[in-house]
């Protein structure tokens, strides 16, 4: 059966390791020893999408996206 | 011990070959003679033929049933990543034939661009022709540059290809032929380096802006022998999964490395033509290159040359390459050489590479060099590799984690050794192949 799921990914060449997205969403997202973000849950839960669209939207080298893929 | 021809054909002692000849027989290889250099397009056209006119439907049911998996590394399903780059109405793709070769241990490419081009050139053609191209590339290193254009000369004299051929310089570095870093290198827009692809594949979005297919010469040479005996021919060698023949180059087994063509599926052991005995003498098998995986002697003995088999033991046949290193030579000390190399090698964009590959490269120089130094020994670095993987626009960094690894596991008891009673003094080596790096400063950023 397929589904939507909303994933949150991020390209690693933009990111400077800001940190909005981990303040923004830590149920998701975590920062490692050096600074950068690790997406710890990819597949977004459906309440936490507006935290999720506001992290990417946050994102001062845009380097997060919202996709929304068919499994 | 004496050098040994396996089943596997290789290049320098050898005869003619029946082109189709039983199972076992060379099949790319079967044009190349030892007195030969290049084959030209006569003797080319001579012992294959013309391509057939086929229509792009054909081709690419022919492809699918063929099970061809690319030959660069990533031994992905050629059928579909043709169908992908087709889909795709508004815009006509872009072929690149793509021989850049930056893995140090490897030289099929480097054989089949300067002694079979007409082989990849065909394939170039068959993808053009399946595609609806208006343009193909060769991307290649400097060296093999003179080969392909007098090759691709010929060929125009001949009026062979609809599409004319485009010749563009791969750079000298580790990473040139990945597939978005090839892309960026012929748009001259930060060439050599890749791109994040996590949104937008090359195959929607690659050179010019077209989608774009970005094929190794050696799964092109091996099209251009579908398109003319087809898939069922292609499968009468190797597994249902790993179907045909492979190129592999062989380093550590000879005096010098050598190139011989594989039926896939065959134990290791038959391919290297290797006794038990001669197997003593070595500790591992690095299978796939750099961004491959250390196999236990033992167990490398009885694999079969497939991918799955490899991938089952934490490998990949990769680009093809088979490294052999000997029991008197520090393993430690090999891998921390390689693991430096690729350290250097990195594009230097993502800040989790940069800083994971830094660390790494130190931890593994330590454990070779100053292990009683080596803070958290290697549960520490396994741990330092989680942080690492699939952290990366591209595979580099998860292929040196791969490399890292099956080393901690392949040489535990040297691991060992190097812990409780420090380094050990072999002054043999360095066995595998690196080049030398010019270092230049990096562009992109900093270590935090």
């Amino acid at each position: 059966m397929s589904r939507r799921r909303i994933e949150l990914i991020v390209d690693p060449i933009a990111c400077d390791g800001h940190g909005v997205c981990a303040e923004l969403l830590p149920e998701a997202i975590w920062m490692d020893p050096w600074g950068f973000p690790v997406i710890e849950t990819a597949d977004i839960p459906a309440h936490l999408i507006g935290h999720a669209r506001r992290a990417a939207e946050s994102c001062p080298r845009l380097a997060l996206t919202l996709v929304e893929r068919n499994t | 011990m004496s050098p040994v021809a396996g089943r596997g054909r290789e290049v320098r002692t050898s005869q003619p070959h029946n082109a189709l000849g039983p199972v076992g027989a060379p099949r790319l290889l079967a044009g190349l003679d030892s007195a030969i250099t290049t084959v030209g397009l006569d003797q080319h056209l001579e012992r294959w033929g013309r391509l057939p006119a086929l229509g792009s439907a054909s081709i690419l049911d022919e492809l699918d049933r063929s099970g061809l998996r690319g030959h660069g590394g990533a031994w992905f399903p050629v059928g579909t990543k043709w169908r992908s780059v087709k889909r795709s109405v508004t815009k006509r793709p872009v072929i690149v034939a793509n021989g850049a070769e930056g893995e140090p241990a490897s030289g099929k490419d480097r054989l089949l661009l300067d002694g079979l081009p007409h082989l990849v050139l065909d394939g170039a053609t068959v993808a053009a022709s399946a595609l609806g191209a208006s343009r193909v590339i060769v991307h290649v290193p400097a060296a093999r540059i003179p080969a392909i254009r007098s090759a691709v000369e010929e060929r125009r004299r001949f009026g062979l290809d609809s599409v004319d051929t485009e010749i563009v310089e791969a750079p000298d570095r580790f990473l040139a032929g990945q597939e978005s870093a090839a892309v960026n290198t012929i748009n001259n827009r930060n060439p050599g380096r890749p791109s994040f692809t996590g949104t937008r594949t090359v195959r929607e979005w690659g050179v010019g802006a077209r989608p774009t297919l970005v094929q190794n010469v050696e799964t092109l040479a091996h099209v251009a022998l579908i398109a003319r005996f087809g898939s069922d021919w292609f499968r009468r060698v190797g597994t249902p999964e790993s179907p045909g023949t492979a190129l592999l180059t062989v380093t550590g087994l000879w005096p010098q490395p050598r190139i011989i063509e594989a039926p896939l599926g065959l134990p290791l052991q038959q391919v290297l033509g290797l006794s038990t005995e001669d197997a003593g003498i070595f500790q591992g098998l690095l299978l796939g290159g750099y961004g491959g995986g250390w196999v236990p002697m033992a167990e490398a003995m009885v694999m079969p040359l497939t991918e799955e088999a490899a991938r089952e033991h934490g490998s990949s046949i990769g680009p093809g390459v088979v490294a052999l290193l000997p029991s008197q030579v520090c393993s430690l000390s090999e891998v921390s050489r390689v693991v430096s190399y690729l350290e250097s090698q990195a594009a230097g964009q993502c800040g989790p590479c940069v800083n994971g590959l830094a660390g790494l490269d130190h931890s593994m120089e330590t454990l070779a060099f100053h292990p009683s130094s080596l803070r958290g020994g290697t549960s520490r670095i396994l741990a330092h590799c989680d942080l690492i993987e699939g952290r990366g626009a591209c595979r580099h960094p998860d292929g040196v984690t791969r490399f890292v690894r099956s080393a901690l596991r392949v040489f535990s008891d040297h691991v060992a050794s190097h812990l409780h009673r420090g380094p050990c003094r072999s002054r043999i080596g360095p066995c595998l192949p690196i080049p030398t790096v010019r270092r230049t400063v990096r562009q992109g950023r900093e270590t935090k």
